[in-house]
């Protein structure tokens, strides 16, 4: 009875979102007809039939309903509990469903609050948000239905991929999609805006807090995705230039770009057609990723649910979307007014900069990322690398660093040069004084030398634009800026002390035995069986020291699953301020000298290696803080007009006006 | 300047970037079409002694000898054409390293001519294949390829 809900709420679903698309069709009309008033509704209601299938879905997984194919071939009644629940996303059918949730969640949202926007604008939003939800809802009733039966109930569950079976994926791939998500309503948004030629600063406040809160959950989601590989597969790398790893960046270099040039739209009536186009292009990434994860075009260290069929429907879907809102742009972007002119020297010049510069590593990225598909088309198998994509995109990645510590600085419209001098000398001097430190204490490769000298002053330069302020009057949004900014030099720093200094030791060790690692002494107690509730293991008991203190007891485990049968890795990790100590058991070594049995055992040090995710989750903190900013203004603003008095002027040049600069993270 | 000078302004330097990006992309990329080798291309054209690539290809039967020290492995990858490659390896081996089944080495060659090895590209699903080992001969993941099941990127 559940699946059966489950499926006709879809349906019912699919159907609203054409009466969503329909009447937002006929609310473009001049003399809008009355129909149009069923998008706001439809919308509302949609949001509602498709969180309601979600919850069947997590339901049936949550009894381990055996009779629903889905839940068959991916869960088992012996896995915990957390990870039954978990389970419902951990598939392709079922992560389709939460993404088909959230999209008509956020649709749900935008058509029964947003009041800011023209009528007409909302009505052609709406229109483009159900056209697109159809799309989505199309491909998973036809091509991946969540909710099929089986033809008899199956006995027991095959189980669930040993490896997502971590707290890590179970949080990583829903906060990704959200982001996804998020910039599909971006996309609607700009669609919206340009078909009714609206693109103004009023627009782009009510996009702005969508691409913020969409940049938030793809930082996140990289985030964590990034620390999962780290220490769930063991080989304590933390980036990979894996396509499904691309295939999350490339929508956030385009959601970064578009959260700068909404900014400035929002705050300077600039960079209108440009914003737009970065709308596009930040969906289109979404989209293309999404094909690349679930196609099986790529294959990848994190390739897991693969099927070409509907990777040709993704791809077909791609294509009209994008290559639709192409021909919209073509057809009206010579039409969009132009916005305020502005110098090369100023805080929208060097945001223009850094747009371009981000455009650039994405095409690096994208291109780097399909070009073994195209070679394979004649029949040359080649793979890309870390050789390829850490010079090419530092090239462009260096003058957008550069760029980002002195742009905050820069005034808006129009700013000399000369006035920030003492500041850009200051920074130059921090990056060559580092570089000449280190390079002269020993032998290091350039690029992870050149990344800690910029980490420095990229972190001294985020919190300059606080100078000379009166602390407690800095908009929040600024403080989003400022931690954001400093999350990237964190992160970066983070980068390059692991890619310079990680220290390694892999020994073959019998109980008893000692080995060292940077000023760590690291000794194996014992190594015995374990089991779980679903896995077997050998773990070994290690205890690590440094100086004088007290040993760490560490434990790390080389699990046996056994369904379905599959080995994995579970490393152990002693986290310090200043770097992590990873271990990882291995095979048997044979026995030693004495007839004891030896064990191989690899340890790392990698110092402020967990800057990296600090940084992240900085960055991510800092788009919170600006969108909790930007709320804030908006209350006080409806505040102001409510009462309609002479507040609302004062509040207005407080929030910046032309006069005081307001910031564009 | 005008406006609409700014404009074409900023088309002008956005083009110029992203074809700059795209010119650097094919230049480095051209580089990397010798970054991947099949034991059989490894002996037609060594890479330079020392120059990181990869190797891939599959485990040999009854060629994986654990050193003495218990943590240095020896093995042989072959390719499609009886071409062999002795390979290097110190470390703990991936999960799934068995006989007879596909490996891309990270490494380098030496001068004696093995392939030292520093990092073995970890499969973690029985299924799964490296793109660029599919259709080596005897490769029992190649028909349960599309069927994977479970998982998100």
């Amino acid at each position: 009875m559940i699946a059966e809900l489950g499926l006709a709420a879809l349906w019912l679903s699919a159907a609203l979102a054409v009466l969503q698309m329909v009447s937002g069709a006929l609310g473009l009309r001049d003399g809008a007809s009355p129909h149009a008033l069923y998008a706001r509704p439809a919308a509302v209601v949609q949001a509602f039939l498709a969180t309601l299938a979600f919850f069947l879905l997590l339901y049936a997984f949550a009894v381990t309903d055996l009779s629903i194919k889905l839940v068959a071939t991916n869960s088992h009644s012996a896995k915990p509990f957390i990870y039954k629940l978990t389970g419902t996303w951990g598939n392709h059918e079922g992560s389709m469903l939460l993404w088909i949730a959230v999209l008509a969640l956020s649709g749900g949202l935008l058509g029964g609050l947003e009041r800011r926007m023209p009528e007409k604008t909302m009505s052609a939003t709406l229109m483009v948000q159900g056209f697109v939800a159809l799309g989505f809802y199309a491909f998973l009733i036809l091509s991946s239905n969540p909710f099929e039966r089986l033809p008899v109930p199956a006995v027991e569950g095959s189980g669930l991929n040993p490896l997502l079976q971590d707290i890590g994926l179970a949080i990583h791939p829903p906060t990704l999609y959200i982001g996804y998500v998020g910039l599909s309503v971006a996309f609607s948004l700009a669609m919206g805006a340009l078909i009714t030629r609206q693109v103004t600063p009023d627009f782009a406040k009510v996009m702005r807090p969508w691409v913020l809160g969409a940049w938030v959950f793809l930082t996140f989601g990289i985030t964590a995705g990034s620390y999962w590989a780290y220490y769930e597969l063991g080989w304590g790398g933390w980036w990979f230039w894996d396509p499904v790893e691309n295939a999350s960046l490339m929508p956030w270099l385009a959601a970064t770009a578009l959260l700068h040039s909404v900014s400035v739209l929002a705050a300077r009536d600039a960079l209108r057609t440009w914003t737009i186009m970065l709308g596009v292009l930040a969906f289109s990434m979404s989209m293309l990723g999404t094909f690349l994860v679930r196609s099986g075009v790529l294959t990848s260290v994190h390739a897991f649910a693969v099927d070409p069929e509907r990777g040709a429907f993704i791809l077909g879907l791609l294509g009209l979307y994008i290559g639709g809102a192409l021909v919209v742009f073509a057809m009206r972007a010579s039409s969009i007014a132009e916005g305020k002119r502005f110098t090369a020297t100023s805080r929208e010049g060097a945001l223009v900069f850094n747009n371009v510069m981000l455009s650039a590593i994405l095409a690096i990225v994208l291109l780097g990322t399909l070009y073994p598909l195209l070679t394979e088309a004649f029949d040359v198998r080649v793979s890309v690398g870390p050789p390829y994509f850490n010079p090419a995109g530092a090239i462009f990645a260096i003058p957008m660093f550069i760029v980002m510590a002195i742009g905050p600085l820069l005034r808006w419209k129009d700013d000399k040069p000369g006035r920030i001098q003492f500041e850009a000398a200051m920074l130059a001097a921090i990056v060559i004084a580092i570089v000449a430190l280190v390079a002269v204490l020993g032998d290091y490769a350039i690029l992870p030398l050149l990344g800690l000298a910029l980490s420095v002053a990229l972190a001294v330069a985020a919190f300059l634009p606080l100078r000379g302020r009166n602390i407690r009057r800095v908009p929040t949004a600024t403080w989003g800026m400022v931690l954001a900014h400093f999350g990237v030099a964190v992160s970066l720093f983070g980068m390059a002390c692991e890619s310079a200094f990680t220290s390694e030791r892999l020994a073959a060790v019998a109980p008893g035995d000692t080995t060292q690692v940077a000023d760590w002494t690291v000794t194996l107690e014992s190594v015995d069986p374990v089991a779980g509730p679903n896995w077997t293991a050998i773990e070994a008991r290690v205890l690590a020291s440094r100086g004088d203190e007290e040993p760490t007891v560490l434990t790390p485990q080389a699990r046996n699953f056994w369904s379905p049968p599959q080995p994995t890795s579970e490393s152990a990790l002693i986290t310090r301020l200043d770097g992590q100590l990873y271990a990882v058991i291995g095979d048997s070594a044979g026995v030693d000298a004495n007839g004891k049995e030896r064990w191989q055992l690899r340890v790392w040090w990698k110092p402020f290696v967990t800057f990296i995710w600090y940084g992240g989750l900085l960055i991510a903190l800092g788009g919170i803080v600006s969108i909790v900013g930007r709320l804030q203004v908006d209350l006080k603003r409806r505040k102001a007009k409510a009462l309609g008095d002479a507040r609302r002027d004062d509040l207005d040049e407080i929030k910046g006006g032309d006069t005081l600069p307001e910031p564009a993270e | 300047m005008k406006a609409k000078h700014q404009r074409m302004t900023l088309v002008v330097l956005a083009l110029v970037a992203i074809v700059a990006a795209g010119l650097i992309a094919t230049w480095a990329l051209r580089s990397q079409a010798n970054y991947f080798y099949l034991p059989e291309q490894m002996a037609a054209e060594p890479p330079a002694v020392g120059q990181p690539v990869r190797l891939g290809g599959m485990v040999q039967a009854g060629s994986i000898e654990t050193q003495a020290d218990g943590i240095t492995v020896n093995f042989v990858v072959t390719g499609n054409e009886n071409s062999t490659r002795r390979v290097t390896y110190s470390g703990i081996l991936p999960d799934l390293f068995v006989e007879g089944s596909g490996v891309v080495a990270e490494g380098s060659l030496q001068a004696d001519g093995t392939f030292l090895a520093t990092n073995l590209l970890a499969k973690h699903d029985e299924n799964y294949v490296p793109r660029e080992l599919e259709g080596l001969e005897g490769h029992k993941g190649n028909e349960d390829y599309a069927e994977t099941v479970a998982g998100l990127d």
